[in-house]
């Protein structure tokens, strides 16, 4: 049993592939009214006719892009009750270390990872917090590491700055509850999804979650935070 | 008074002009605004985002450029974007005083305009060479691309550098619906927000389509506000009957919420929860059934903005206060200072906090049959 989502309207960044792409596919299948952003149209277009969601074309890491996203999603589903962050950028690939780490690198990690999805939080805060108002439930998911936590050598672009992006979290999370606006950032663990195999290529992919298995996870986790006294419905596949 | 011809929503100086039931008139610093309110007062502000209503192109029969600035739908439906009624102006931009600006090249039914990446239509012309009813040959999704890709703000000769959204959004700004900002809004920022919940001030909103503030045409001026769908949220319908129940004042922040708010009262007897389409008008003779106060951005005189402020306030008071607003150096527009004013006349009974028909028989009924807007009637039926 899970809490049905099918009045909730929900934002995906990085939906084309990977948790995104896995995420977009759980969410509407449990019914929610699903918006998601990625960069290349074509794959936009492709992911929107396969799953019925709302398919947006634009770029996190673009500052003129971020309101012209908000636009698009609280338009087409006329508000908005949960936002993931989840489009990410490893920093250099090959994983380097600091030292080797070109400046440019870091700051594309940082832009994606951090500013990015403050930016579109920001933007998108007063929707957030209308849903909140209005008792649909408000959450914002920010999709973490473990080397947010750790510090594993050649993660240090990446790790660092998911560190900050979960640390961005809890500040802002302790700032809007007043207003009912939950945030939270959580790690879906090691997925077989093509930015770990950009990053560990010879991983073992036997070892590696399902990427489908934590969208299931995430999505409960999602579920639990909206408003009890929905119905029930179960949706999930076997 | 002086323009505000930057896009700061909140700056140090902004100024606030408190208007008290009594009439009494004094300026203070914006930031004041919060020992203005008390404990139990309910504030209640209009959450719509601004649309990039602005759209630039070509008039494909001429080949002449063209700016259309989307005007008024028939409802805050997400799919009910193909159709809108717009004013249209010929070459030029926002630079140009709006009453200076070139007519668009003649129109006609059937014919196209190319819109960066969108088409339009025009159906029909509305009496008058700038207003016209447009479809959009696209998909509702295709128009939100379109909108965002190709869109910009609406705005005036005062306000010079090139507007972006950001500027333009509210800090609550919500579902996209509005074609000029709900620009009493921009006094609202989280800060103040998790005041008012520390001091148990409780905040509400709906959600307003706030129209086009100037067409550039003293005829077409007259229209205007057009009339302007909105929608009250159940919680919001919640607080008000609470409100009204325990004597608490109600403060809304815009015009734009003291016409959605007093429209649902006039029609039901108290606010209900719903959309509803806002086509009345508020002055002098309007007996307010809902809102006590109204924080405001400064109005000139004849505007529409100002004739509703005549609601709250006599002739006289207001003169005070329009010499106060001269003498303190007040900023004017959507990016100036702001006013708040108590009505004058305590309403001591309430006629009912409660609507008249039952939950059941009114919700459907507050429902906007999509396509039908009445501007292009009201103007039609004045000019025969």
């Amino acid at each position: 049993m899970q809490t049905d989502m099918q009045t909730t309207r929900v934002l995906i960044t990085g939906g084309t592939s990977g948790l995104g792409l896995a995420l977009v596919r759980e969410l509407t299948r449990r019914g929610a009214s699903v918006a998601f952003v990625a960069r290349t149209a074509e794959r936009v277009a492709n992911v929107a006719s396969e799953s019925g969601a709302h398919g947006i074309v634009g770029d996190l890491a673009q500052k003129l892009d971020i309101h012209r996203i908000a636009l698009q999603a609280t338009g087409a589903l006329g508000g908005l009750d949960v936002l993931i962050n989840n489009a990410s950028d490893l920093g250099p690939t090959p994983l380097a270390l600091l030292g080797d780490t070109q400046c440019e690198d870091f700051e594309r990690a940082l832009v994606t990872n951090v500013l990015g999805p403050f930016r579109l939080t920001r933007a998108l805060l007063g929707s957030l917090a209308a849903s909140a108002r209005e008792g649909t439930g408000s959450v914002v998911l920010n999709i973490s590491s473990d080397a947010a936590v750790n510090a594993y050598g050649r993660w240090g672009a990446y790790g660092a700055s998911k560190a900050a992006l979960a640390h961005m979290t809890r500040i802002w999370n302790e700032e809007m509850s007043s207003q009912g606006v939950k945030l939270l950032a959580l790690d879906p663990g090691d997925m077989d999804t093509p930015m770990h195999a950009l990053a560990v290529p010879d991983a073992d992919r036997a070892t590696l979650k399902q990427p489908s298995a934590a969208a299931i996870e995430l999505a409960d986790a999602i579920a639990d935070l909206l408003p009890a006294g929905r119905p029930i419905a179960v949706r999930r596949a076997s | 008074m002086i323009a505000a011809g930057e896009p700061v929503q909140r700056s140090v100086d902004s100024q606030l002009l408190h208007v008290d039931a009594a009439g009494r008139v004094r300026s203070l610093p914006r930031s004041s605004l919060i020992d203005l309110l008390q404990p139990g007062d309910v504030v209640v502000a209009n959450d719509a985002a601004t649309l990039p209503a602005s759209l630039r192109g070509v008039h494909e029969e001429t080949g002449a450029e063209i700016e259309v600035r989307l005007a008024a739908r028939g409802s805050l439906a997400v799919d009910d974007v193909l159709r809108f009624h717009a004013i249209a102006f010929g070459s030029g931009d926002h630079r140009t005083r709006t009453e200076d600006r070139a007519l668009p090249p003649p129109l006609e039914p059937g014919q196209r305009i190319r819109l960066g990446p969108l088409t339009a239509v025009i159906e029909q012309l509305l009496g008058h060479p700038r207003l016209i009813a447009i479809r959009f040959d696209h998909s509702a999704a295709e128009v939100w691309a379109g909108l965002a890709r190709h869109g910009r703000p609406i705005q005036y000769a005062h306000m010079r550098p090139a507007l972006q959204l950001w500027d333009v959004w509210t800090s609550i700004a919500a579902q996209p619906v509005a074609y000029e900002p709900p620009s009493a809004g921009f006094a609202l920022d989280w800060q103040l927000l998790a005041a008012f919940a520390s001091k148990g001030i409780v905040f509400a909103t709906i959600t307003h389509a706030a129209g086009i503030s100037s067409t550039g045409d003293a005829e077409l001026d007259r229209l205007l506000p057009f009339d302007e769908p909105y929608r009250i949220p159940a919680a919001t319908e919640q607080v008000l009957h609470r409100a009204c129940r325990e004597g608490r004042r109600v403060v809304a922040v815009g015009t734009t919420v003291v016409r959605a708010l007093e429209h649902s009262a006039s029609r039901f007897g108290a606010v209900v929860a719903g959309h509803g389409v806002a086509d009345q008008r508020i002055g002098a003779q309007t007996r307010l059934r809902v809102v006590d106060a109204i924080l405001s951005g400064t109005h000139e005189p004849g505007t529409s903005h100002y004739e509703l402020l005549r609601a709250f306030a006599p002739e006289a008071t207001l003169s005070r206060a329009d010499r106060a607003l001269d003498e303190g150096a007040f900023r004017t527009h959507e990016f100036g200072d702001s006013v708040l004013i108590f009505a004058a006349n305590a309403r001591t009974g309430r006629d009912s906090c409660s609507p008249y028909t039952s939950r059941f028989l009114r919700a459907p009924d507050v429902l906007q049959e999509p396509g039908r807007l009445s501007p292009a009637g009201r103007l039609v039926g004045c000019t025969g």
